[in-house]
């Protein structure tokens, strides 16, 4: 019961969302999905080898 | 003292310019331990709200209600959408670096003020959007938040019922109050220059720098390794 | 370059050192237009990939099509003051105190600002603007002479007896209530037409953006809260930070939403204002975070920094040994 055309949606989201109920947490899956990202963007941010900086030497 | 240096135009460029010389606002080198993927997300962030702002004029031009009938606007609609998602996301990543990194240090706590008053100018500048959709999103979203917003009074002149003043905060006053304050934080950043590495080193550094204007010194004291 | 040198003790929290490393070339024009033309083109494939919702808004008309009953309940309580807009107070009326900070009553103290009365605004203002209608100005003319008491009296009669709805009109089995049963009905069939929506956005003239009033009357109703209920928008749901369908929604309130779910504020009458409260002081701290004794000392405690300058402390070891 979409109001606009959903055209150039390829996967379109807007079916009943579903959520993830743990004690008194509930979560939409798609707002998990994007907090997860967010943790595993930081990791990887935080790890992953920082191209073009190997050779570099710091005076001192 | 001669005229033209008593001009508040002379004086204004004079403190300009030694406030932020050129090579700062604009620099072509940075300190060699800048090295790593946690720098990015200030970048992204800022990107991300050029990618919000251009979608959102783009919506601007047909009017507010167009995208409900056009599927153009309406992927115009979802443009604004992702990319005030990963406004948000860039954001918060963004800030958990800055945390990590104790970036205030040295004189940089105004940066980190002012980054956190833009977050929060954000999410009033989100929320105004979610309620001026003109949608069943809009009428729910607007009947709940006006009971928080009530109940601190200041709903009786932040009405989040009134579509029309919802569309004026989200298009005009957020947007410019969240775009200057971007522009502060980031002037801030250019003064100060990225914070430094904590010292390991036994024993107290030699020099304790409460002014922090160091990270991107004068040139003449640049080492750079190509 | 002004530079202050001072010689009180140093503060690894708060001062930071000077660096008197080297440096290395960088383009951040060029660093700039690569993060644009990235996040540009992750926009445009998000937008492609799932597109954005969109759901019909309700209307006063749907809601009195779809649910006739629902909307005559309301439309009585607007009438005898007990819907909950009627009962709100400030900034609406001053039929309640509104909630409280402690002994601070934030609402009540600005005021009236936005006078809603729910019966004249939702009702009678509404039904006395159509056109002819002979009986229907005769009732409301009635309804609106009698003494409160009168009126009082006429509600209850027609609130004891249920109502319903078939063959395109309500049913009621109310003896004694006055103009009530015609008011309501009519009010009804007003709402089906959709002229109830053009009535309550036009109070103020021609051109209106102001929707403070039917989206009142909408909240009043169960219908509004019993369709966000089924998209999981509800306040008691984490609905603030959720979004309908299957989209991400606004995760960055999940702190605002996560003090509606635990005692006592999910029942606190006052918990609005308390949950503001909280989030400002939170706010406050986050702000002030560079000044707070614990909190500024945790990145240099967590050691978090040494992968982000990893490469920097492998440089110095290197120099020093």
């Amino acid at each position: 019961m979409s109001f606009g055309n959903v055209v150039g949606a390829l996967v379109p989201l807007n079916t009943l969302g579903r959520y993830v109920h743990w004690h008194f947490i509930q979560i939409s899956v798609a707002n998990l999905i994007v907090i997860a990202l967010m943790v595993l963007t930081f990791v990887v941010a935080l790890v992953a080898p920082f191209p073009g900086r190997r050779r570099r030497r710091e005076n001192r | 003292m001669s005229d033209v240096e008593r001009q508040w135009t002379t004086r204004l460029r004079r403190r300009a310019v030694a406030a932020l010389p050129p090579d700062k606002l604009l620099p072509d080198t940075q300190p060699s331990y800048v090295a790593s993927w946690i720098y990015v997300f200030g970048v992204t962030t800022m990107s991300a709200l050029a990618v919000v702002i251009a979608s959102g004029c783009l919506l601007a031009l047909r009017g507010p209600q167009w995208w409900h009938t056009s599927s153009v606007g309406h992927f115009v609609n979802s443009l604004h959408l992702w990319s005030v998602e990963i406004f948000f996301f860039a954001m918060v990543v963004h800030l958990w670096g800055k945390y990590f990194m104790a970036a205030w240090r040295g004189g940089r706590s105004l940066t980190w003020v002012t980054g956190v008053v833009t977050f929060l100018t954000s999410v009033g500048a989100a929320f105004t959007g979610y309620v001026s959709q003109t949608n069943f999103d809009s009428q729910w979203i607007s009947t709940q938040a006006k009971d928080g917003i009530n109940a601190t009074g200041a709903g009786a002149y932040f009405n989040v019922l009134n579509t029309g003043q919802m569309l004026m905060w989200h298009i005009v006053l957020l947007p410019l109050a969240a775009v200057l304050l971007t522009a502060i934080h980031v002037l801030l950043v250019r003064v100060k220059g990225v914070v430094p590495p904590f010292d390991e080193r036994a024993g107290a550094p030699a020099v304790t720098n409460h002014d922090a204007n160091d990270a991107n010194d004068t040139n003449d004291e640049k080492v750079v390794d190509a | 370059m002004r530079r202050r040198v001072e010689s009180t003790r140093f503060r690894p929290d708060v001062d930071a050192p000077a660096w008197r490393g080297g440096h290395v070339p960088y383009d951040i024009i060029k660093e700039g237009t690569i993060a644009f033309v990235v996040v540009a083109l992750l926009t445009v494939a998000l937008a492609v990939l799932f597109g954005s919702p969109d759901e019909y808004p309700l209307s006063i008309k749907s809601w009195s099509t779809y649910h006739p009953v629902d909307f005559a309940n309301t439309a009585v309580k607007e009438l005898d003051g007990t819907s909950a807009s009627a009962l709100y107070g400030a900034p609406y009326n001053t039929a309640s105190p509104g909630q409280k900070l402690g002994p601070f009553t934030l609402a009540r103290w600005v005021g009236v600002r936005i006078p809603v009365h729910s019966a004249r605004d939702f009702v009678l203002g509404p039904l006395a603007s159509l056109p002819g209608e002979p009986v229907l100005k005769g009732d409301l003319t009635q309804y609106e002479r009698a003494t409160p008491a009168t009126r009082q009296r006429w509600l209850r009669a027609y609130s004891a007896a249920p109502i319903s709805f078939s063959n395109g009109a309500l049913r009621d089995g109310a003896t004694q209530a006055g103009p009530v049963p015609t008011i309501i009905s009519s009010l009804t069939q007003m709402a089906r037409s959709g002229a109830l929506d053009q009535g309550l956005i036009t109070q103020s003239g021609f051109y209106t953006t102001n929707y403070t009033l039917p989206l009142l009357f909408l909240a009043d109703g169960s219908y509004l809260s019993s369709v966000a209920t089924h998209q999981h928008l509800a306040g008691d749901q984490w609905g603030m930070m959720n979004e309908t369908g299957n989209y991400p929604g606004q995760a960055w309130l999940w702190l605002y939403t996560f003090w509606y779910q635990i005692p006592p504020l999910n029942t606190s009458p006052n918990a609005d204002v308390l949950v503001w409260a909280i989030m400002m002081v939170l706010t406050v701290l986050l702000a002030l975070v560079p000044f707070l004794p614990f909190v500024r000392s945790l990145p240099r405690r967590t050691k978090v920094y040494r992968l982000i300058w990893r490469e920097h402390y492998r440089n110095v070891q290197s120099i020093e040994q």
